[in-house]
C-alpha cells in the first residue's frame, strides 16, 4: 500500500502544500478502517454464529435460527444488545486500567492484518519482517488481558489473567520454533515472499516439504490454539472453574471486544497457518483480468484459513474437553518445545544433505500418508454412523438443515 | 519416562483426538433431534401426541367413570383434591356435587391416580398450562350434580361408557406393570 499512496503523491494527485506524512497518515487511517470495519468485524461477528451453528449440529441441536435467514443476522442482533448495555466498572476496580485493557487486546490483535497478505497485491504493509512482526504484535494481546485480570480487583479474573500470560509466554516459544524451518527454506520473513516460494497445488506446499514442516505444521497450530485461548486450552476463561476468567468483570461493549478478539484471532490463526504451510493465495492459473485474478487468489487464501483456522478450531473445541493446567504446561515443554526443535535441526540438515530425488519422494510419501490418514479417518466416520444404526431419512449434510420429525 | 512410552503417547494423542473429531464429524451428518415447539413444528404434529401415555401432564378426570371413592382425595399429600358426595336413595346412589382440582397447587406427584379403581383421574399428556390467575388453574370437574359409576358383574356394556373405562383400567394396567417405559 506505501507504493500506492507513492504513486499518488508522485502523481500530483495531493493538495498543494500538504506534506506527505500527512497524506501517507490520511491513506493509512482509511485503509485501516476498511480493513477493520468491512472485514475484521464481520469475519469475527460471522464466526460466533458459525460457531453456534455448528455447535448445535454437533450436539444434535439447531443452534440459532431465528434472527434472519437461518439466524445469520444473529452477530448484528448480539453486538447492538451489547452496545445497548450498562458499561459497568466495578467500585473496587482500578478505573483508568480496567477501561484500557480491553482496547489493548483489540490493538494486539487487529494489529496482525497490517501484515497479513489477502492476494498477491492486496496486502496493507508487506513487511520485510511481516511474520516476525505478526507474532510479537499478537503477544500485546496477553498483556491486554493480564492488565484486565489485574484491574478488575477480582480473584477470579486475577487466576485467568495469570494462567494467560504463563499459557502464552509458553507457547510462543513452540510456535516461533515452527516458523524458523519455514524461514529457513525461504530465507526470508516476508508473508509474501514466503507465499510466493510454494506453489498451488498440494506437492509445492511447504506442509509437504520435509517430514519436519509436516510435523512443525501441527505443533505450531496446536501453539496457536493456545496462544489463541481456545478450547482445548481455554483455561484463562474456564467457565466452570473462573466463571469466565478475566472478562468476569467486564460487560456490554467491553466484554464483547474480547470476545471479538478471540473469534477474530481464529481467522488470523488460519492466516498465518495458510501462508506458513498451505500456500497462501496460490491459484493454478493465471487470468487476463486482474479482477478475476485476484477475486480467485482472495477466494483461495480466505477459504484455506477459514476452514483450518475457524472451522477446525470450532471443530476442536465441540470435540475436546479443557486440559488441566500442568496438562497444558507439560505439554508445552516436554513435547511440543523438543518436537520443535528436532523440526528446526532437522530442517536445516535436509536443507544441506537431503539429495534431489529424496525429497521428491518424501513429498510424494508426505501427501500418500495424508490421504491415507483422511481415508482412515472418514471410515471411522461411516463407522460411528452405522453404529448409530440411523435411517437414512434421519441424515442430512445440509448444516442449515431443520430438525427431524418426530416419531 | 522411557522413549518409547514418550512416543507412545503422542501416538494416543494423535489417535484419540481423531476418534473424538470421527465421533463429532459423524453429528454433523444427522438431522438434529430439537422439535422447534410451539411454532415451527413439522406438518400437523402436535407435542402432546408424542409424549409418553404416562406423562404427567395437566390432571384430568372422566367423571362418566369415577366411583366416588375418595381414594385420590386422601391420597394427595397437598390436599389439592376437593370432593363432595353423598347418597341418595331417590337418584340410586352415590351423587357427586364437586370434583374440584386445584392446579396451581398439584405437584404432579401422581399418587392420585394410582389408588384410582377405574383409573377415572390420570395425568394427560397437557402440559401448557399457563393462566393469568390462580382462581382460574382451579378445575371444576362436576357442572352439574352427577351419580357416581358403579362397576358392573358382567363388565361395561354401554358404548358411550366403554372406550373411557377401557383407558383407564389400562392406566391401571400401567401402573402395575411399573418401571419406565
Amino acid at each position: 500500500m506505501g507504493d500506492l499512496v507513492q504513486s499518488l503523491i508522485d502523481a500530483k494527485l495531493t493538495p498543494e502544500g500538504v506534506s506527505d506524512w500527512v497524506f501517507y497518515l490520511t491513506a493509512a487511517l482509511v485503509f485501516g478502517g476498511i480493513v477493520v470495519f468491512g472485514f475484521v468485524l464481520p469475519i469475527a461477528g460471522i464466526t460466533t454464529w458459525v460457531e453456534r451453528r455448528i455447535m448445535g449440529r454437533m450436539q444434535s441441536r439447531i443452534g440459532p435460527n431465528r434472527v434472519g435467514p437461518a439466524g445469520f443476522l444473529q452477530w448484528l442482533a448480539d453486538g447492538i444488545k451489547n452496545m445497548l448495555k450498562e458499561d459497568i466498572v466495578p467500585t473496587a476496580a482500578d478505573g483508568p486500567l480496567f477501561r484500557f485493557a480491553p482496547y489493548v487486546v483489540m490493538t494486539g490483535f487487529v494489529g496482525t492484518f497490517a501484515a497479513l497478505p489477502f492476494t498477491s497485491a492486496l496486502i496493507i504493509a508487506d513487511l520485510n519482517v511481516g511474520i516476525l512482526y505478526v507474532t510479537s504484535v499478537t503477544a500485546l494481546v496477553v498483556v491486554g488481558i493480564l492488565m484486565a485480570g489485574w484491574a478488575s480487583n477480582n480473584k477470579w479474573s486475577l487466576l485467568g489473567g495469570i494462567r494467560s500470560a504463563a499459557q502464552i509466554v509458553s507457547y510462543e516459544i513452540p510456535a516461533g520454533l515452527s516458523i524458523f524451518p519455514i524461514v529457513l527454506l525461504t530465507g526470508s520473513l516476508s508473508m509474501q515472499d514466503i507465499i510466493k516460494a510454494q506453489g498451488a497445488g498440494p506437492y509445492s506446499w511447504f506442509l509437504f516439504a520435509n517430514p519436519f514442516t509436516f510435523l512443525a505444521f501441527f505443533v505450531f497450530f496446536v501453539s496457536a490454539l493456545a496462544e489463541g485461548n481456545r478450547t482445548p486450552f481455554d483455561l484463562p476463561e474456564a467457565e466452570s472453574e473462573l466463571v469466565a476468567g478475566f472478562a468476569t468483570e467486564y460487560s456490554g461493549m467491553r466484554n464483547l471486544l474480547f470476545f471479538m478478539a478471540e473469534w477474530g484471532n481464529l481467522y488470523v490463526i488460519g492466516a498465518i497457518v495458510t501462508t506458513l504451510f498451505l500456500g497462501g493465495w496460490h491459484v493454478p492459473f493465471t487470468f487476463e483480468n486482474p479482477l478475476v485474478q485476484h477475486g480467485l487468489e482472495f477466494a483461495t487464501f480466505f477459504l484455506k484459513a477459514y476452514g483450518v483456522g475457524v472451522l477446525v478450531p470450532i471443530w476442536l473445541r465441540w470435540t475436546l474437553p479443557r486440559i488441566r493446567v500442568d496438562q497444558m504446561m507439560s505439554m508445552c515443554w516436554k513435547y511440543l518445545v523438543p518436537i520443535a526443535f528436532v523440526n528446526l535441526l532437522g530442517t536445516a540438515a535436509w536443507m544441506l544433505w537431503a539429495p534431489v530425488w529424496m525429497q521428491v519422494v518424501v513429498r510424494l510419501v508426505l501427501l500418500t500418508a495424508a490421504v491415507g490418514a483422511t481415508l482412515a479417518f472418514l471410515r471411522r466416520v461411516v463407522f460411528h454412523l452405522e453404529a448409530a444404526k440411523l435411517g437414512r431419512e434421519h441424515l442430512s449434510f445440509n448444516p442449515l438443515g431443520t430438525a427431524r420429525s418426530p416419531g | 519416562m522411557g522413549l518409547g512410552q514418550y512416543l507412545r503417547s503422542i501416538k494416543d494423542a494423535i489417535q484419540t483426538i481423531g476418534e473424538g473429531m470421527a465421533v463429532t464429524a459423524s453429528h454433523m451428518v444427522r438431522k438434529p433431534v430439537t422439535l422447534e415447539y410451539p411454532d415451527r413444528l413439522p406438518g400437523d404434529v402436535r407435542v402432546q401426541d408424542t409424549l409418553p401415555f404416562r406423562y404427567r401432564g395437566i390432571l384430568e378426570v372422566d367423571l362418566e367413570i369415577c366411583t366416588a371413592c375418595l381414594a385420590c382425595e386422601r391420597a394427595c399429600p397437598i390436599d389439592c383434591i376437593v370432593i363432595d358426595a353423598e347418597k341418595d336413595k331417590a337418584a340410586g346412589g352415590l351423587v357427586m356435587t364437586r370434583f374440584d382440582i386445584d392446579m396451581a397447587k398439584c405437584m404432579y406427584c401422581g399418587l392420585c391416580s394410582e389408588p384410582c379403581p377405574t383409573g377415572a383421574i390420570h395425568h394427560t399428556p397437557e402440559f401448557e398450562g399457563a393462566d393469568y390467575s390462580l382462581e382460574s388453574l382451579v378445575r371444576r370437574f362436576v357442572k352439574a350434580p352427577t351419580i357416581a359409576y358403579k362397576p358392573k358383574k358382567v363388565g361395561e356394556t354401554d358404548p358411550n361408557v366403554k372406550p373411557i373405562l377401557d383407558r383407564g383400567l389400562r392406566y391401571i394396567a400401567e401402573f402395575a406393570k411399573g418401571g419406565t417405559d
